[in-house]
C-alpha cells in the first residue's frame, strides 16, 4: 500500500491524520503566524516530528511549526513524477563498444525523500536522455551490478564485478566503464588490478564529485572521459578517470594502484600518488604522460583471480600507541596486518612485545607510511631493524589502502609466509614502482609565490 | 520592388496606430487602455560580516584585473524536484557558453566554486531578514528550507542559488493603499559580469554569496509611478533596520510588468528606483506593440504552422564596394540572407522608443547564438546599410516577394545554424504574441532581450543543508525589537510639520531615528530638527565634499552644543557648513572659524535705538519694512546665535 504520509511521525503525522491531509496533498493551513497555501511533501525519516514540509506556489519549500496550526485542509493533490527522461541509446556503426557497469554513487542521482540526500539512477536511457553527447563517443550498453554507496563496497562487490568483467572481455566488448561512488573509488582500482589481470582492453572506473542533479556536476564531462577513455585509448589497465583541475578543461587516467581521494570535496580530489598519472584526457584527445604501460589487445583473453581474506587489518600507529590495540587485533584472529608507520617506517618500542606475539602466531605483517610519498626504508634506524626482526615486512610505496586491499586479495590465496610475501612485494601494476620520477611528488602548498604564480596563469 | 516603402515612416506610424505615448504625458486612462500591471522584486543586501553560506569576508571587492585565480565551469540543465526542465536551463545550454571564474583569495574560498559544501547559514544574517519580515507584515514560516534555485547563465558557479523563504502574505503602504507582498526570501548574492564576448563568459566572485534578501510584490501597481513609490517604500523600510548595506548595488530591483493580453516580463537589475517608471511604462508599451505584430500576423497568415524561413549563403560580390562587409567574410565565417516571408513592414514595427521588431530578432542573435553586435541587417534598417541594388539581389536570391522581408546576417560557421534556429523561433514566437523573458535595463528606459523567463521549476532542496526551525519564542523576541513602521514615521513627521519632499532623502539615508533622538532629548520641534536635515544637511551633501566621513550623529551633537552654550540654532546653518567640510574640527574652532562672537543679548538689543537714528540720516528709500530690513542686516552677522532672529525682528519692529 502506498504511504500516505511518507516520512512524517510521532506528532507531525498525528495532525496529518487529524486533519486528513496526505502527501503531495494540497492544503491551506491556518496558523498563529497567518496561513500557508501549498503542496505537502514528504519528511526525511532524519528530521523531527515537529514540522510539516510545503511546496509554496513559487517553488519554494518551508516548514511548519505544527504547534501553531489551528487548521488544515486538504483542497487539491498533484503527486510529482520525477523520473530523468529516457531515450532509447542510439547505436552508431564504427564507434567502440563500451559497457557500463552501475554500481551506484552520484554518477546519475535524484531525490531520495526517505533521506533527503541524492540516490542513484540509472539507464542508457536515463544517461543519454542526461548526456546526450554520449553517443558521440561509443556505443553503449549498460548493466546495473548492484546499487550500494561508496563506502559499502567491499569483497563481494568487487568478485562480483571481476566475474563480470571477465564475461564482457570474453563477449569481446572494446572497453569497460564502472561508475563508482568516490569515496572508495581507489580501494575498488586496487582490488580490480589485483583480480583482473592481463585485461585486453581498458577499464576505467568513473565517478562524480557533484551528484548529477547540480547543474554545474562533474559528473557529465568525468563519463564522456571514462567512455572515450575505454572506447578509443590504448591504455588496457585499471584505471580512475577523473577531473584534472577543479575546471571544466580536462580528466586525468590514474592507475587504480597509485590513486588516492585528497581531499574530501573538491572535484579535483583523486591524484596519483608517488608517481605522474598516466594520461591526460579531453573531449578530443587523449595525452599520455607515462610512456610505458599495458597496450590495449585484439584478444578476449584475461586472468580472472577473485581471491579474498577478510581477516587483514590496518594500524594507523600515532605517538605513545598502547599495544592493546594490536593484541586485540591478535586475539580477534586477524591474519594480516598493514601497518601504517611514522617517517620511513616507524612505530614505538612499547609496540614491540604486541609484535613479537603477532609474529609468534603467524600473522603476516607489513610496514607502508603515513607520509604516503616515499619508500619505506627500516635500514636507516635501529627501530626499523628491529621491527624486521620481529616479522614486519617493508612494503617499498605501496599506498596502505592498496597494501590492505593486496594482502587480503593474496591471504584469499596463500597463507605460506613467502608465498604471500613475494605475492606482496612483486607488483601486478606499480603498486611498488622501482623508481619514482623526480616530478612526481608535487604537492602544491599555496601562498609561496612561484605556486601563486602557477595558480594565476594555469586553470586549476 | 515597391521602392516606396520606408522603414522611417512606417516606425512613426506604427508608433501612432498602437497609441504609444511619451511619459510625461500619459495619464492614468492611457494606462488604464492598455491594462498596465506591474509587480517587484526587490533585492537588498544585508549587512554582515561575513557571507551567508561561508566565513569569507562580505562587502570587499575587487577590481576585474586584480584576481589571483580562474576557474571554468560548463553548465547543463537537471531536473527540478518535481521533475521538470526549466525553459531558461534549455536555452542557456544551448548557447554553450565557457564560464571563467576570476577568483580573489581574500574574497573566495573553496565554497563559491563549489569545491566545498555550505558551512551554517549565517545567524546575523537570518536574523536580519526575519526582522525585516516581521516589519514587512509577512507570516513567518516555523522552519526555513534552504532550496537550490538554478541559474545557468553562470552567476554562480554552483548552477543554483541557495535560497529559502522566511516569510509569506505581507503588505506595504503607497499614499493611497496598501500593496500586498507575495514573500520575502534570503539568498545569496551572484557574481559581478566582467564581460561577455561570443562563447566567453567572465565572472568575478567577490560578491558571490554575500547575503541578499528578496522582497516580492503582487502585481498590484496600476502606473509607473506607484511602482517607484512602492520600491521607495520597500527600500527604506529595509534601511530602516539599520541592518542593510547602502552604496551602489546593495539595492537593485527586478521589475515585472506586462499589458492587457500580454505576459509577465521581468526587468533585472534596476539600479535605481527613479528609472523604474520609464522602464515599466516603455516595457508595457513594447508588448502592446508586439501584440499589434500578431494582429498584423493573424491578418496576413491562417496559421503560424505553415510560416517557414529560408535563407541563402551570400558570397562577397553581393556587397561589393559596401565597406560594411569588409572582413565580413573569411574562412570560417559566412553571411547569411534570411527570407522572413510575409513579415514586410513589421522588422521596422515600432516596439519601444527609437527601437523596432528587428531588434528582438538581433538582442536574440547575440544571447543565444552568440554573435556579438553589431550582428545583422535587414530589409527595413531605419539607417540602411544597404543599397537599393543589394536589397533587390538579395530578395532575388531569396526568390522573396512584395509581402516578405529579410535578415542578413554574418556568424561563425559554428554558429550559423544556432542563429538561423534563433531567427525563425522569434519570428514564430511573434504569431503568439509575447515571449516570456527577462530583460537588461537601460538609463534611457528602454530594455533588451537577456534571458528566457524561469519558472517555478528551477527549484530543488538543498540535500547539503538541514532545515533551521525558527521558534515562536525566538521570533517574539525579534518583534519586540523592531523599528516603528515605516507609514507611521511618514504620517508623524508629515503632521509634524517636516516638508514632504525631503521624505525621499529622510528615508532613504534612515534619518528618521536621528532626528526623533535630537528632537526628544534635547526638546526641540520635530519641525525643526527634520526640516533642518531635510534641506541643510542635504544640501550640504550635495554641494560640498567633505574631508572625511561626516557622520549624521554629528548633527546631534551640533545641536547640543548649540543648546549647552545657548546658542541659538540660527547658527546651526553655518556651523553645519563647516562642520560638514572639516567633520574633524571642534564647534569652538568652528565657531572661530565662521567669525562669531559670544554677545549677551542687551548689548545687541542695546544698538537698535542707535541704528534706527543712523537710518534716518542715512535713508534713501523711507518705508518701514526698509527701515527694518536694513536694522536686521546690520545686526545680523553679531546676533546670529546669539538671538533668535525672529524675536530680534519683533524687536526692532516695536
Amino acid at each position: 500500500m502506498e504511504d500516505l504520509f511518507q516520512g512524517y511521525k510521532g506528532s507531525a503525522l498525528a495532525i496529518l491524520q487529524k486533519y486528513n491531509v496526505r502527501v503531495w496533498g494540497q492544503a491551506i493551513v491556518d496558523t498563529t503566524r497567518g496561513k500557508f497555501e501549498g503542496t505537502l511533501l514528504p519528511r526525511s525519516e532524519n528530521d523531527d516530528d515537529k514540522h510539516l514540509v510545503m511546496k509554496i506556489i513559487t517553488g519554494y519549500n518551508i516548514g511548519i511549526d505544527i504547534d501553531t496550526i489551528t487548521n488544515m485542509k486538504e483542497v487539491g493533490y498533484k503527486k510529482a513524477n520525477y523520473a530523468i527522461p529516457q531515450k532509447q541509446f542510439p547505436m552508431t556503426p564504427g564507434l567502440p563498444k563500451v559497457k557500463l557497469f552501475g554500481t551506484g554513487g552520484t554518477i546519475a542521482s535524484r531525490l531520495d525523500y526517505r533521506t533527503g540526500a541524492v540516490i542513484p539512477a540509472f539507464s542508457p536511457g536515463e544517461l543519454y536522455g542526461a548526456v546526450p553527447e554520449l553517443a558521440e563517443i561509443c556505443n553503449l550498453e549498460t548493466e546495473k551490478v548492484f546499487a550500494v554507496f561508496s563506502e559499502n563496497m567491499g569483497p563481494t562487490q568487487y568478485k562480483a564485478l571481476a566475474l563480470a568483467i571477465e564475461k564482457e572481455i570474453k563477449k569481446g566488448v572494446d572497453g569497460i566503464v564502472i561508475g563508482h561512488g568516490t569515496d572508495t573509488l581507489h580501494h575498488t582500482g586496487a582490488a580490480l588490478t589485483f583480480m583482473v589481470q592481463n585485461s585486453p582492453v581498458p577499464i576505467v572506473l568513473v565517478g562524480s564529485q557533484r551528484s548529477s542533479d547540480r547543474p554545474s556536476s562533474d559528473a557529465a564531462l568525468n563519463l564522456m572521459h571514462a567512455m572515450k577513455a575505454a572506447g578509443t585509448s590504448d591504455i588496457a589497465e585499471v584505471m580512475v578517470c577523473m577531473f584534472g583541475p577543479t575546471s571544466d578543461e580536462y580528466g586525468l587516467l590514474h592507475k587504480g594502484t597509485r590513486v588516492r581521494k585528497m581531499h574530501s570535496s573538491y572535484r579535483s580530489t583523486f591524484r596519483t600518488i608517488g608517481d605522474t598519472p598516466l594520461a591526460m584526457i579531453n573531449r578530443k584527445s587523449i595525452t599520455p604522460i607515462k610512456k610505458n604501460y599495458h597496450k590495449r589487445r585484439n584478444d578476449k583473453n584475461v586472468d580472472i583471480k577473485p581471491f579474498w581474506n577478510e581477516k587483514v587489518t590496518m594500524l594507523y600507529y600515532y605517538p605513545a600507541m598502547s599495544p592493546d590495540i594490536l593484541d586485540a587485533m591478535i586475539d580477534k584472529g586477524y591474519e594480516g596486518i598493514i601497518f601504517v608507520g611514522t617517517g620511513l617506517g616507524h612505530v614505538n618500542k612499547e609496540l614491540y612485545p604486541a609484535i613479537e606475539r603477532a609474529h609468534a602466531k603467524g600473522i603476516h605483517m607489513y610496514m607502508t607510511l603515513q607520509t604516503l610519498w616515499g619508500y619505506v626504508h627500516m635500514f636507516v634506524y635501529d627501530t626499523g631493524r628491529d621491527m624486521m626482526a620481529k616479522g614486519i615486512i617493508p612494503a617499498g610505496n605501496m599506498l596502505p589502502e592498496v597494501a590492505w586491499v593486496k594482502l587480503s586479495w593474496a591471504l584469499g590465496q596463500t597463507k605460506d609466509p613467502e608465498e604471500v610475501k613475494k605475492l606482496m612485494l612483486t607488483p601486478v601494476n606499480d603498486e611498488i614502482t622501482i623508481r619514482e620520477p623526480y616530478n612526481g611528488y608535487l604537492v602544491y602548498q599555496g601562498g609561496v609565490p612561484e605556486v601563486e604564480d602557477f595558480i594565476r596563469n594555469v586553470h586549476k | 520592388m515597391d521602392q516606396k516603402f520606408n522603414p522611417q515612416e512606417n516606425y512613426l506610424k506604427t508608433k501612432e496606430s498602437i497609441g504609444y505615448v511619451d511619459i510625461n504625458k500619459a495619464t492614468q486612462s492611457d494606462y488604464d487602455r492598455i491594462g498596465f500591471m506591474s509587480g517587484l522584486e526587490v533585492h537588498q543586501q544585508l549587512l554582515t560580516d561575513e557571507k551567508l553560506f561561508c566565513h569569507c569576508p562580505a562587502g570587499v571587492f575587487n577590481d576585474n584585473e586584480d584576481f589571483d585565480a580562474e576557474v571554468i565551469r560548463h553548465m547543463r540543465p537537471t531536473l527540478s524536484e518535481l521533475g521538470e526542465y526549466d525553459g531558461t536551463a534549455l536555452m542557456e545550454f544551448r548557447t554553450r557558453k565557457t564560464i571563467v571564474y576570476r577568483l580573489k583569495n581574500e574574497t573566495t574560498c573553496t565554497y563559491e566554486v563549489d569545491d566545498t559544501p555550505p558551512f551554517h547559514i549565517n545567524k546575523q544574517a537570518l536574523e536580519e531578514a526575519i526582522e525585516i519580515s516581521l516589519l514587512s507584515k509577512l507570516n513567518i514560516v516555523g522552519e526555513v528550507h534552504i532550496t537550490r534555485k538554478q541559474y545557468l547563465d553562470g552567476s554562480i558557479p554552483t548552477g543554483f542559488q541557495r535560497t529559502a523563504i522566511i516569510g509569506v502574505e505581507g503588505e506595504i503602504y503607497l499614499k493611497s493603499r496598501p500593496i500586498r507582498l507575495i514573500q520575502l526570501s534570503i539568498e545569496e548574492d551572484s557574481c559581478r559580469e566582467i564581460s561577455d564576448i561570443g562563447h566567453t563568459r567572465i565572472y568575478k566572485t567577490d560578491r558571490l554569496g554575500m547575503p541578499l534578501i528578496e522582497t516580492v510584490t503582487y502585481p498590484e501597481f496600476k502606473n509607473p509611478y506607484e511602482v517607484k513609490e512602492g520600491c521607495d517604500y520597500i527600500r527604506f523600510l529595509n534601511r530602516s533596520t539599520g541592518k542593510v548595506r547602502t552604496g551602489m548595488g546593495a539595492g537593485r530591483q527586478d521589475v515585472n510588468v506586462s499589458c492587457r493580453g500580454g505576459h509577465r516580463v521581468e526587468i533585472k537589475g534596476v539600479a535605481h528606483t527613479k528609472w523604474i517608471p520609464k522602464l515599466s511604462h516603455n516595457e508595457a508599451f513594447r508588448q502592446w506593440a508586439l501584440l499589434a505584430v500578431r494582429d498584423e500576423l493573424a491578418k496576413r497568415f491562417a496559421d503560424k504552422t505553415s510560416w517557414t524561413a529560408s535563407h541563402v549563403f551570400t558570397k562577397p560580390a553581393d556587397f561589393e564596394g559596401n565597406l560594411h562587409f569588409d572582413g565580413l567574410f573569411d574562412d570560417n565565417r559566412k553571411v547569411v540572407a534570411v527570407l522572413l516571408p510575409g513579415f514586410r513592414g513589421l522588422l521596422s514595427h515600432f516596439t519601444q522608443p527609437g527601437k523596432t521588431f528587428a531588434n528582438e530578432i538581433s538582442e536574440r542573435l547575440k544571447v543565444i547564438a552568440c554573435l556579438d553586435q553589431p550582428n545583422m541587417t535587414h530589409s527595413e534598417d531605419l539607417y540602411p546599410i544597404l543599397t537599393d541594388e543589394e536589397q533587390e539581389r538579395i530578395f532575388k536570391m531569396l526568390n522573396g516577394s512584395e509581402s516578405d522581408a529579410f535578415v542578413l546576417f554574418d556568424a561563425p560557421d559554428d554558429d550559423v545554424k544556432m542563429a538561423l534556429e534563433t531567427i525563425s523561433e522569434r519570428c514564430l514566437m511573434a504569431f503568439d504574441g509575447i515571449p516570456p523573458e527577462t530583460r537588461k535595463s537601460f538609463e534611457d528606459g528602454t530594455t533588451i532581450f537577456e534571458r528566457v523567463l524561469p519558472g517555478a521549476d528551477r527549484m530543488y532542496p538543498d540535500t547539503d543543508s538541514a532545515p533551521i526551525p525558527l521558534s515562536s519564542e525566538y521570533i517574539e523576541t525579534l518583534r519586540a525589537n523592531l523599528p516603528t513602521e515605516i507609514i507611521d514615521r511618514y504620517r508623524e513627521l508629515k503632521s509634524a510639520g517636516v516638508a514632504e519632499d525631503s521624505f525621499t532623502y529622510i528615508f532613504s539615508k534612515n534619518l528618521y531615528p536621528i532626528i526623533i533622538k535630537t528632537s526628544a532629548e534635547l526638546d526641540i520641534p520635530i519641525s525643526l530638527v527634520g526640516n533642518f536635515f531635510g534641506q541643510t544637511v542635504k544640501y550640504a551633501e550635495n554641494h560640498f565634499t567633505s574631508a572625511d566621513d561626516f557622520d549624521y550623529n554629528q548633527v546631534y551633537s551640533l545641536f547640543k552644543y548649540l543648546k549647552e552654550n545657548k546658542i541659538t540654532y540660527d547658527l546651526a546653518k553655518p556651523v553645519l557648513f563647516e562642520l560638514y567640510l572639516h567633520p574633524k574640527m571642534d564647534f569652538d574652532s568652528i565657531l572661530r572659524t565662521i567669525g562669531f562672537k559670544k554677545r549677551r543679548k542687551e548689548e545687541i538689543i542695546g544698538q537698535i535705538p542707535f541704528l534706527k537714528e543712523k537710518f534716518e540720516q542715512e535713508k534713501r528709500v523711507d518705508t518701514q519694512e526698509n527701515k527694518e530690513n536694513w536694522i536686521m542686516g546690520q545686526l545680523r552677522k553679531t546676533a546670529l546665535g546669539n538671538i533668535n532672529l525672529s524675536e530680534l525682528k519683533t524687536l526692532i519692529e516695536a
